[in-house]
């Protein structure tokens, strides 16, 4: 069977694909999450769970030869884009076999052979950046797209204004995409955005469109126009997804946050549309796949977390005798 | 060689490395019909997808050179005067100068920041900083300050063939300056000093614009007596210590001329690198000639006060050799 939509159907194994890949960033960063919270990971992370849907709808229709820049909130990108846990996890321990040899860590996660151009501590940040490799992708003229990932505190960088003019004048291969979860760092959107963000996009001529963050397939859908726009030569695009933050801005806040910025009530609404378990439903209930299915991945995942955190373990730190001063001019 | 002016000199660099490798490209404000005349005539040669004029917009202008170059580009990023770096300046500090470090050297990041610096000609305090000693402390960008034009040419040239972010910074107001231009690829290695003259008594280190107030000096002091060795460090990152150490254990002496401001410039650096590494072989303080911590005002009378110049630099020296009272400096 298949899901029929507007205009994708989706075989069984791709619907099953597009759990796997969701499910994977969330065991993963949920790993991740205990870890840190153990004291086993040196600096600061931000997660990206309950936001799957967005990174897993886009990326999975791209190449190695497109591009993406990310965000501090970058793991789950990294993932969807092809990244490897294990590398990942051993950079995020600041392991010498980490993605970048421990030089970088969870803000600088990046893969360059597979299009990632990387996770940034520098909010919107990536937004020039995928700008500069989309123009690289329009001169190279093969059709690769790149896209940047951003949240809706980036959006209000006065660099998207930039960022959106010369991507119109230049006709470029690129997508912009906000995903709206609710929060600059501790303040509530609404504290520090006017308007939709997705109307921002109107005075420069923009393509644009917003989607419901949380289901994969809708954002599929958005995504698979966005795509095809950029690679026809059409130009830029701004999707924004809105989607929830179900974690902190960073997974030590609760250690140093004096009061609440969000209300349980509120969390416990996003929960109830949490973009996995939703999905899960859904592919069940159109008979594409059985639970034990489910479960099969389930089971598969929670291996490639295990490998993944003890290939990071029993990896040694860089030695500093060594490394530490060789890739600044190399 | 042939005569040519600074601007041609960097023109050339650009067009013969756009003729050599499909792979460079230049943007930046206005350089389709170009300011400056450093990127004139290019776009007609090399084509408009090569040769972007951009909105002005520093801040994604920084950063598309760290895309495009991560993309496999060698990019040129002309952005007019340096001081509008500073609006830009998140792509050149925090992505550029950190990105290869940061990904563990995955990948070459071919970037040229170009841009005039430098003061003299009323621009007032906006259009006239001098720069480089803030790139020089972010690591991870070269610095270029070519005092010639045969100069301006070779660094321009090993700035593009460089995996790294270089920062190309012509002396504003000296694109006229003639020099004698080797024909043919001319290129000049980052990191290596020139020696302008050779002189026993004191060493001189004069950078970018100062070179030539600096030779006017060492020719007035001469014939005082006094025999300058005077160097040209040509890039400050990297920067040829071994020279310029070399030559203050010959001269004992040490006169550092930078038109940055005194705080935690070139010259500071350069003189601490001295005190740390000669300090034996000196016979004297070190001094700096630079400009006060101060912006550049736009009247000529009290900008030519505060920047280093022919005077300044010989009594300098002067004072350094004890000869200030004799000669009424």
């Amino acid at each position: 069977m298949s899901v029929a939509s507007s205009d994708v159907n989706f075989s069984d194994e791709q619907m099953l694909g597009f759990y796997r890949d969701m499910l994977r960033i969330r065991r993963i960063e949920e790993r991740i999450g205990d870890d840190a919270k153990a004291g086993n990971i040196p600096g600061a992370v931000h997660l990206y769970i309950g936001q799957e849907a967005v990174g897993v709808g886009f990326c999975s229709q791209l190449t190695d030869d497109d591009w993406i820049a990310s965000t501090h909130r970058g793991h789950g990108h990294f993932l969807a884009k092809g990244g490897d846990s294990k590398l990942l996890m051993a950079e995020i321990y600041g392991r010498e076999t980490g993605m970048c040899k421990g030089h970088g860590g969870s803000m600088h996660v990046a893969d360059f052979s597979k299009g990632i151009i990387g996770a940034n501590g520098i909010v919107g940040a990536g937004i020039s950046i995928i700008t500069g490799a989309a123009w690289a992708a329009q001169m190279d003229g093969k059709g690769a797209v790149g896209i940047a990932f951003f949240g809706d505190g980036a959006a209000n960088q006065g660099v998207m204004c930039e960022a959106l003019n010369v991507a119109v004048l230049w006709k470029l291969p690129v997508i912009f995409v906000c995903e709206n979860n609710g929060f600059s760092e501790f303040s509530p959107s609404s504290t520090v955005t006017a308007g939709n963000i997705v109307d921002r996009a109107k005075p420069y001529g923009a393509a644009h469109e917003a989607v419901d963050g949380n289901d994969l397939i809708a954002v599929h859908q958005c995504a698979a126009r966005a795509i095809k726009h950029a690679r026809a030569g059409n130009g830029p695009s701004l999707i924004e997804a809105r989607t929830y933050r179900l974690r902190g801005h960073v997974e030590a806040e609760v250690s140093f946050l004096g009061s609440k910025y969000r209300s349980d009530e509120e969390v416990a609404e996003w929960i109830a549309r949490d973009p996995i378990p939703a999905f899960a439903k859904r592919v069940i209930d159109a008979g594409q796949a059985s639970q034990a299915d489910l479960d099969r991945i389930e089971a598969e995942i929670a291996a490639e977390v295990t490998e993944a955190v003890l290939f990071a373990e029993g990896s040694p730190y860089p030695d500093p005798a060594t490394q530490g001063t060789n890739y600044m001019f190399a | 060689m042939a005569k040519k002016r600074m601007i041609q000199a960097i023109n050339e660099a650009l067009d013969g490395e756009m003729a050599r490798d499909p792979k460079v490209v230049v943007f930046g404000e206005d350089v389709e019909i170009s300011l400056f005349g450093d990127t004139r005539g290019l776009k007609d040669k090399h084509g408009a997808h090569r040769v972007r004029n951009m909105p002005i917009s520093e801040t994604v202008m920084s950063g598309m050179a760290v895309g495009a170059a991560a993309a496999g580009y060698k990019v040129v990023c002309h952005m007019m005067f340096g001081n509008f770096m500073y609006t830009g300046f998140d792509s050149i500090a925090n992505q550029a100068s950190k990105l290869r470090y940061m990904t563990a050297g995955q990948i070459a990041l071919p970037i040229v920041y170009m841009g005039v610096f430098g003061g003299g000609r009323s621009a007032a305090a906006q259009h006239s900083d001098a720069m480089h000693p803030m790139i020089m402390n972010l690591g991870g960008i070269k610095v270029a300050l070519p005092a010639t034009p045969a100069d301006a040419m070779g660094l321009l040239r090993s700035a593009i063939h460089d995996p790294n972010p270089v920062m190309f910074l012509q002396a504003a107001g000296r694109g006229g300056e003639q020099g004698e231009v080797p024909e043919g690829d001319h290129v000049i290695e980052l990191g290596k000093a020139s020696t302008v003259q050779e002189g026993d008594d004191v060493t001189v280190v004069a950078i970018g614009a100062m070179v030539r107030p600096a030779m006017r000096a060492a020719q007035e002091l001469a014939r005082a007596g006094i025999g300058v060795d005077l160097i040209d460090p040509r890039t400050v990152v990297p920067l040829d210590s071994e020279m310029i150490l070399d030559s203050v254990r010959k001269t004992g002496r040490l006169v550092v001329v930078d038109e940055a401001r005194d705080m935690c410039s070139a010259a500071s650096h350069i003189a601490a690198i001295c005190a740390d590494q000669c300090f034996d072989a000196l016979k004297a303080p070190i001094r700096r000639v630079t400009v006060p911590d101060v912006a550049l005002p736009y009247s000529p009378p009290l900008e030519k006060a505060l920047l280093p110049n022919v005077a300044s630099i010989s009594k300098a020296v002067r004072r350094l050799l004890g000869k200030a009272a004799e000669e009424g400096a």
